[in-house]
């Protein structure tokens, strides 16, 4: 029987047609996956399932029977349930306080009777959570776990699962997927929506894949593959592998030396860092989110303060040089945050002025002279593909693809000796993506040193030469991309040190 | 020298009272995710239907209900800009203060020198409350006071209760907190913010009224003098929390008074060195609270910023 039948449904917004007539099934006791690329209309068809917005046209049937959800709350009503992929938790709570937030009855919060009914619900989905824990002090999967009860509390039996897995480390992943499967034995549906096919491949039943707003088919996992599923996205054949460039490794360009910065809290954030990168090569760095990727890329830039330790670049000290005497010597650092606005770039102006921004001083006299800038932003856009009305246009009206690409052509348009890149490629679909790493792998036969700064652990494996796992601040472990596994890289990330660790980062330094 | 004291702590909660009201009113606001700046324009508007409808009517409870609603009105305005037309807080708040003073100076124009009727000043003679007022010196100085001053006390407490034990507390500090989620876990943000909003302008007029009808009392042109900016200032100082906000109030009221008491003593100190004093503490204090950094006492993370659905 179809828990959900969605039946022409069509979303307008602006001249943007985000659904065109799409026809999309689920079924009780089953997970469903949704498959597309940025901008495919995923999130789009889900918030109406799940009462953020509402259709233009076409009608929604639960359990047979025709709905209107037109708020959270008529979609709870119907058994609906939604994880976002931005958690809607208040973090200076505990979980407890979390779960009971906009529920029914009397004026004064019983605690107790809701906590024996959450703790048989935990046992049977198997679901652990701390109660009486602050959910800032929780982590990634941690919140994930307690979104889930939040919304099985509610009486949900149907979850949609918004890009749950982007955040999460291998073994969380693991932990998730034991999760969906148990719902899924109690008779749950479950949609699940990502763009990483393997987990597709792994966990779901069957699958739909849209492309720019429309829906190309729904099939069984077991008939079909990756190779498949790339070009149904995509429309047309894709080739998935990344070529690992090899080059004639340089001397050491970047050499860091127990790195020590602290936060404004006082709490050591980079702990002892030691490590190498040499000239046309590629070190990855691997970390859940916040294990101290952001401030390692910031203190080489020269834009966190340095505790101790030293950074050698080119046999120079550069700890304690101002970030435009940095990037004089020839280090350039691109860093997509997770809004991929915040850095960098300035939204309301143009291509040409952020160019201008980082070489502006260079000119001299008191006027600015934009022509070589127009010139640079030309080549960028016809070199990257960009599609934009003209350089004039304000970048925050682009897609958040472009803007990315604005920000990494620039970083690569100012020829650096070490190219510093973090999530180059966050939220961006296949074609970019690929375009991005080639890119990458040019510079790198160049004699560049590159610092990528990843998320995808397959993407880490295949790109760089050698992979550095952060946890906590402190390196785990630094790997052959070559020799090792997604596994080991998921078990460093969760803080298990590397055996060897001590040889290698000898052979690093010696 | 201790029935001074006692006789100084006892007028510093006098003092402190309008500063509680408003500052419990400003803290519920600012827990429903707006920054009200509007607080001293409410007192007076609050002060001046008060003591307009009092004298009128000789009546202390249609004057206290007169305040309310003026206060309320004004923070009305404010719910209207800033939660269903979504204006910028601050400047709507400033715009409040500066018109809540100008309706006063104008309302109060044929009352400047009145002086408010007896029926109230009676009302709001100190009553000893039986048993606590005997306790020695802790009686004499928190339960020989005036109705007005127990209802504060009373105010304090059941909003306490309010926020952190009833389920409209926890869904109005989530709101403060992160209205997405709030929203998710379907609360009706539009709702609470108005009600909450209404009803801390309600509880800023109960303040200005406290001065007009009972402190002073008697109407003067710019009757609160600053108050509702120190109120601003001490719901920082009391973390949002009210419970804290009783601690505050007193605190600032003592040094409200102590300018008077000591020139009692013959000691020579400028009087615009002591007037400076509050403002002088307020300053110091936010110092100190800014330097202090803790996710606890934090102001609420979405304090002024608006809210829309479909925004991602």
């Amino acid at each position: 029987m179809d828990v959900i039948s969605m039946k022409g449904i069509t979303k307008i917004f602006g001249s943007v047609v985000a659904n065109k007539d799409i026809d999309f099934e689920v079924r009780f006791g089953e997970i469903h996956a949704l498959l597309g690329e940025n901008g495919a209309g995923k999130s789009t068809l889900v918030n109406m399932l799940s009462g953020i917005y509402t259709p233009d046209s076409g009608s929604i049937f639960i359990r047979e029977k025709e709905v209107k959800l037109t708020s959270p709350r008529a979609a709870i009503d119907v058994g609906i349930g939604m994880i976002h992929q931005h958690y809607k938790l208040v973090e200076i709570m505990t979980a407890l306080e979390n779960i009971m937030l906009g529920q029914k009855g009397g004026g004064f919060l019983r605690a107790n009777i809701i906590r024996e009914k959450i703790e048989k619900l935990s046992q049977r989905f198997q679901l652990g959570v701390d109660l009486d824990k602050k959910v800032y002090e929780m982590s990634v999967g941690e919140k994930q776990t307690l979104e889930i009860l939040k919304v099985l509390y509610r009486g949900a039996n149907i979850l949609i699962l918004d890009e749950p897995t982007a955040v999460l480390t291998p073994q969380e992943t693991e932990k998730l997927f034991q999760v969906m499967n148990r719902m899924k034995d109690e008779g749950c549906a479950v949609i699940f929506i990502t763009h990483k096919m393997n987990e597709v491949l792994r966990i779901s039943d069957r699958l739909t894949v849209l492309r720019k707003g429309q829906k190309v088919k729904t099939l069984e996992t077991k008939s079909t593959n990756t190779k498949e599923l790339a070009e149904l996205m995509v429309g047309h054949p894709v080739n998935l592998a990344i070529n690992r460039v090899e080059t004639v490794k340089g001397k050491v360009l970047l050499e860091v030396k127990n790195l020590t910065c602290v936060n404004e809290e006082k709490v050591q954030v980079l702990k002892g860092l030691n490590f190498t990168i040499r000239g046309g090569e590629i070190l990855g760095v691997a970390g859940i989110a916040g294990s101290g990727q952001k401030e390692l890329c910031e203190a080489i830039a020269g834009l966190y303060p340095v505790k101790d330790g030293e950074i050698i670049f080119d046999e120079e000290n550069i700890v304690g040089l101002t970030p435009r005497q940095i990037i004089t010597k020839g280090i350039s650092m691109s860093f997509v945050p997770e809004d991929r606005l915040g850095m960098g770039l300035v939204a309301s102006m143009d291509i040409v002025d952020n160019m201008i921004l980082k070489d502006y001083h260079k000119q001299k006299g008191f006027l600015i002279n934009r022509k070589p800038a127009a010139e640079k932003a030309v080549k960028i856009v016809k070199q990257l593909d960009i599609s934009t009305p003209s350089i004039h246009h304000p970048i925050k009206e682009l897609s958040g693809g472009n803007i990315q690409k604005v920000l990494l052509g620039r970083e690569l348009e100012a020829h650096p000796k070490l190219l510093i890149t973090a999530y180059p490629v966050r939220g961006l679909d296949i074609n970019v993506s690929y375009k991005i790493y080639d890119l990458i792998n040019e510079e790198k036969k160049k004699g560049e040193a590159i610092l990528f700064v990843g998320e995808d652990l397959d993407v880490l494996i295949e790109l760089c030469d050698r992979i550095m796992v952060l946890c906590h601040g402190e390196i785990t472990g630094i790997v052959e991309a070559a020799k090792t596994t997604k596994e080991e890289l998921g078990l460093l990330m969760a803080g298990e040190k590397h055996q060897d660790m001590e040889g290698i980062t000898r052979d690093q330094n010696s | 020298m201790t029935s001074n004291v006692v006789s100084f702590l006892a007028a510093a909660i006098v003092a402190g009272t309008p500063l509680l009201f408003a500052t419990i009113g400003e803290i519920i606001t600012e827990k429903v995710g707006n920054l009200n700046l509007g607080v001293e324009g409410m007192m007076l508007m609050g002060a001046v239907a008060g003591f307009y409808v009092g004298l009128k009517t000789g009546n202390p409870l249609l004057a206290l209900l007169a305040a309310m609603a003026c206060g309320a009105v004004g923070a009305l305005i404010f719910a209207v800009l800033t939660v269903s037309l979504r204006a910028n807080q601050v400047v709507t708040g400033l715009t409040l203060t500066i018109f809540g003073t100008g309706f006063a100076g104008f309302m109060g124009q044929s009352l400047v020198g009145e002086i408010a009727p007896e029926t109230i000043k009676t009302f709001f003679q100190p009553v000893t409350l039986p048993l606590l007022g005997q306790i020695p010196l802790l009686g004499e100085i928190f339960f020989q006071q005036d109705l007005f001053v127990y209802f504060g006390y009373l105010t304090a407490v059941l909003m306490g209760i309010y926020l952190y034990k009833t389920r409209f507390g926890l869904n109005l500090r989530a709101i403060g907190e992160n209205p997405a989620a709030a929203d998710a876990a379907s609360v009706n943000i539009t709702l609470y913010k108005y009600v909450h909003i209404l009803l801390g302008g309600a509880l800023c007029g109960l303040g200005g009224a406290y001065l007009s009808l009972v402190y002073v009392p008697a109407w003067a042109e710019n009757i609160t003098a600053g108050r509702g900016w120190i109120a601003v200032a001490l719901v920082i100082f009391a973390a949002w929390n009210p419970f804290k906000a009783i601690v505050g109030s007193y605190l600032f009221g003592g040094l409200d008074i102590i300018g008077f008491r000591i020139q009692g003593t013959g000691f020579a100190v400028s009087q615009y060195f002591l007037d400076m004093l509050p403002y002088l503490v307020t300053m110091l204090v936010l110092i100190v609270v800014s330097m202090k950094k803790s996710q606890e006492k934090a102001p609420p993370k979405a304090l002024s910023v608006p809210y829309f659905r479909e925004e991602r």
